[in-house]
C-alpha cells in the first residue's frame, strides 16, 4: 500500500476535534488567511492547479465548475453545500461533519471568496440529527469569532451560512433536486442546461459542492495547488476517502492514495484486514450502489476516477461494498433495485415505471419463479431506463435512472450463471442464508 | 377539537419559531422555508395533520396543496399520526450484509407489528441507507441513531424507552 499524508482526516479522533479551538490549534484557518490575500481569480487558479475533483459522485473538476459562474452577475451568487449523503455504501461526509466541521466551514469561506458569494446553504440529510447539531455549533463559533458575518476575518466580505436539514429523500443529493428542496419544494430534478452555475438557487448562479470537496480547500490554499495535485495521479489530485463496507473484516472510512487498489483496501492490515475466515471475494461495488459491479478478477484496479472509468464503472462517492463467495448476488441486486424503485422521484416515465418492474422481476427470480426470458425482459427494462455501455447516456432527466439501470446491467452480465442457477433450480441456491459470512449479524 | 387541530399554544410555539427561520432567506422567497417550517411544526405537534399543513402554507403564502405535496414527498415527515416511537431500520445492502434482515424480523416479533405498520407505541419501518454502513446494522428511533447493533443491544435499547 502506498503511504500518503493524511489531509482530510488528520484531526479525526483527537479530543474536541469538532471545536474551533482544536481546529485552530492544528493549524486550521491558515488556508483561509492565505485566500484573504488573493484575488478570486487567484484562488480559483490554485484550485484548478490542484486537480481537485468533486467527491459527491460525478468527479467533475471543481475549479472548472467554479469557472462556469458568470462574472459580474447582476444576481447574487450562491454556494450550496451538498451534505445530503445518501448513496448506499457511502458514509464519509458524516464523519467529516462529526469530527471536523470547521474544515468544511473554512472550505466554504474560501469558496465564497473565490465565487464572490455572500450566502451559503448547507443542505444536510435529515437523518443526520447529531451531525447537523455539531455543524450548527461550529457555524455559531464561526460567527462569534468573525469568520462569518459582516466580515471574513477582517476582510470586507459579508458571508452568511445557514444549514437546512433535508427530510429523507435520496434524490435531493442530485444537485438540481437539492436546489428545488432548498427552495422549499419536492425534490424533482431540473432539466440541464441551464446548469446551476448559470441558473441555480432562486434563479441565480449557484455552485453546488460536496462536503469532502470543500473540506479539501483549506489544505490546497495552505500548501498550494501543486502540492495537492502531487498527492494524486496525473488527472486526479489529492487523497480520497473511501468507505469500506459489506463482507470484510474491518469496515470503515479510510483516507488513501488514489493509487490504492481495491485489493489493497480489502486486504491491507491497516485497512480492511481481509475477508471473513474461509471466504473469498465474489463481487465489489466500487463507488456507491449506483456504480457497476466488479467481479473478483477485476479488483486490482486503483480507486481513482480514470482507472475505474476504464473498467466501465465509476469512483462515484467512494462507497466500496464487498460481497463474499457465500453471498447471493440475485438477492443483493434485488435489494439494490428496490432502493431505486423506492427513491425514484416519479418525474420520468422510464425510471418511475422501470424501477419497480426491475424489482418485481428480480424478486421473482430470487424466489425461484423466474424463467430464462425474465432475464431478457430485465435487461430490456434496464436498457429502456439507461442503455449500457456506455456510461451516462440514459433516458431520464437525472442520473438516478442510470444509477438504477447500471447495477442490473453489470450484475446480470458478469454473474449470469448465478441468475440462471436460480431459474434452473427454481430456488435460491443459497437457501436461508443469502447474505454472506456476516449476514447473520454481529451475534 | 379533532386530533389534528392545532391548539393555541402549538400555534404560538410555531409563530415564535418561524421568524428566525425566515431571516435566512431572501425576503421575496418565504416559501423556500417550507422544509424547516414543516420540521418545526412536526417537532411541536409530533406529526403534520391537514390542519397543520394548512397553517404552515398560510404562514408561507402558498397553497395548502403545495405544503401537502412537499410533506408527502419526504419520508421523515409524518402526514398520518405515527406511534410514540418511530423505528426506522436500514435494510439496504451493507446493513443486510451484516444481519439487518434478522434484526428487522426480531423487531417485528418484539413490537408485534410487521414493518410498515403502527400501533399506539411504535411505528416500524424499513428505511433506506442511513450512511452508517461501516457500523452496520443500524436503526433510528425518533431520529436518534444506533449502530453496530446486535439483537441483545436492540433489546436493551427498547427496554430503556420510557
Amino acid at each position: 500500500m502506498i503511504e500518503v499524508e493524511k489531509t482530510t482526516t488528520r484531526n479525526w479522533g483527537k479530543p474536541g476535534s469538532h471545536t474551533l479551538e482544536a481546529y485552530r490549534n492544528s493549524g486550521g484557518y491558515s488556508g483561509l488567511r492565505k485566500a484573504l490575500q488573493m484575488s478570486p481569480a487567484q484562488i480559483t487558479e490554485e484550485v484548478k492547479k490542484s486537480n481537485l475533483r468533486g467527491r459527491g459522485g460525478a468527479g467533475f473538476y471543481t475549479g472548472m465548475k467554479w469557472n462556469f459562474v458568470p462574472k459580474n452577475s447582476p444576481k447574487p451568487v450562491y454556494l450550496a453545500v451538498n451534505a445530503d449523503e445518501s448513496e448506499p455504501g457511502t458514509f464519509k461526509d458524516r464523519y467529516i461533519l462529526e469530527n471536523d466541521p470547521h474544515m468544511l466551514l473554512e472550505g466554504i469561506a474560501i469558496a465564497a471568496l473565490a465565487l464572490n458569494c455572500h450566502q451559503a446553504y448547507i443542505y444536510t440529510r435529515g437523518e443526520f440529527k447529531k451531525q447537523s447539531a455539531i455543524v450548527n455549533d461550529a457555524i455559531a463559533e464561526a460567527y462569534q469569532s468573525g469568520i462569518f458575518g459582516e466580515k471574513v476575518l477582517g476582510k470586507e466580505h459579508r458571508l452568511d451560512v445557514y444549514q437546512v436539514r433535508g427530510a429523507g429523500a435520496y434524490i435531493c443529493g442530485e444537485e438540481t433536486a437539492l436546489l428545488e428542496s432548498l427552495e422549499g419544494k419536492k425534490g424533482w430534478p431540473r432539466l440541464k442546461p441551464p446548469f446551476p452555475a448559470v441558473v441555480g438557487l432562486f434563479g441565480a448562479p449557484t455552485v453546488v459542492n460536496n462536503v469532502e470537496t470543500l473540506a479539501a480547500l483549506p489544505a490546497i490554499l495552505d500548501k498550494g495547488g501543486d502540492w495537492y495535485a502531487a498527492l494524486g495521479t496525473a488527472k486526479s489530485g489529492g487523497t480520497r476517502l473511501v468507505c469500506l463496507s459489506g463482507s470484510v473484516n474491518r469496515p470503515g472510512v479510510y483516507e488513501v492514495s488514489m493509487r490504492t487498489t481495491i485489493r489493497e483496501l480489502i486486504f491491507d492490515p491497516r485497512l480492511g484486514q481481509g475477508m471473513p475466515p474461509g471466504r473469498s471475494v465474489k463481487a465489489v461495488i466500487p463507488g456507491g450502489s449506483s456504480a457497476p459491479v466488479l467481479s473478483a478478477d477485476e479488483i486490482d484496479v486503483a480507486l481513482e476516477f480514470e482507472a475505474l472509468k476504464e473498467k466501465q464503472t465509476m469512483a462515484g462517492s467512494g462507497g466500496v461494498i464487498i460481497m463474499d463467495d457465500s453471498t447471493c448476488l440475485v438477492r443483493c441486486l434485488w435489494r439494490v433495485a428496490r432502493f431505486y424503485a423506492e427513491e425514484s422521484c416519479g418525474q420520468c416515465t422510464p425510471c418511475r415505471e422501470g424501477t419497480p418492474w426491475q424489482t418485481r422481476i428480480l424478486r421473482k427470480i430470487e424466489e425461484g419463479h423466474g424463467s430464462p426470458e425474465d432475464l431478457d425482459i430485465l435487461i430490456s427494462v434496464a436498457s429502456s431506463i439507461a442503455p449500457f455501455p456506455p456510461l451516462g447516456l440514459g433516458n431520464t432527466i437525472c442520473a438516478l435512472g442510470d444509477a438504477a439501470a447500471l447495477p442490473v446491467h453489470s450484475f446480470v452480465t458478469k454473474f449470469r450463471s448465478e441468475f440462471l442457477a436460480h431459474i434452473e433450480q427454481k430456488r435460491c441456491p443459497f437457501g436461508e442464508s443469502p447474505w454472506g459470512a456476516y449476514g447473520g449479524g454481529r451475534v | 377539537m379533532t386530533d389534528g387541530a392545532l391548539s393555541a399554544s402549538e400555534r404560538e410555539k410555531f409563530d415564535s419559531g418561524l421568524p428566525e427561520i425566515l431571516t435566512h432567506y431572501p425576503s421575496d422567497q418565504k416559501a423556500a422555508a417550507m422544509l424547516p417550517a414543516l420540521r418545526l411544526l412536526q417537532s411541536i405537534k409530533g406529526w403534520l395533520p391537514p390542519e397543520g399543513l394548512a397553517y404552515v402554507a398560510e404562514k408561507l403564502g402558498v397553497s395548502k396543496e403545495r405544503a401537502y405535496e412537499v410533506a408527502t414527498f419526504y419520508v421523515m415527515f409524518h402526514t398520518t399520526k405515527p406511534g410514540k416511537y418511530v423505528v426506522d431500520v436500514c435494510t439496504n445492502l451493507s446493513c443486510s450484509l451484516w444481519g439487518a434482515e434478522r434484526l428487522l424480523a426480531h423487531l417485528e416479533q418484539r413490537l408485534g407489528i410487521p414493518a410498515g405498520e403502527s400501533n399506539e407505541r411504535f411505528t416500524l419501518r424499513e428505511t433506506e441507507c442511513l450512511a452508517s454502513c461501516g457500523t452496520a446494522p443500524c436503526l433510528q428511533i425518533n431520529e436518534e441513531h444506533y449502530e453496530s447493533l446486535t439483537l441483545k443491544r436492540v433489546d436493551e435499547i427498547l427496554a430503556k424507552l420510557p
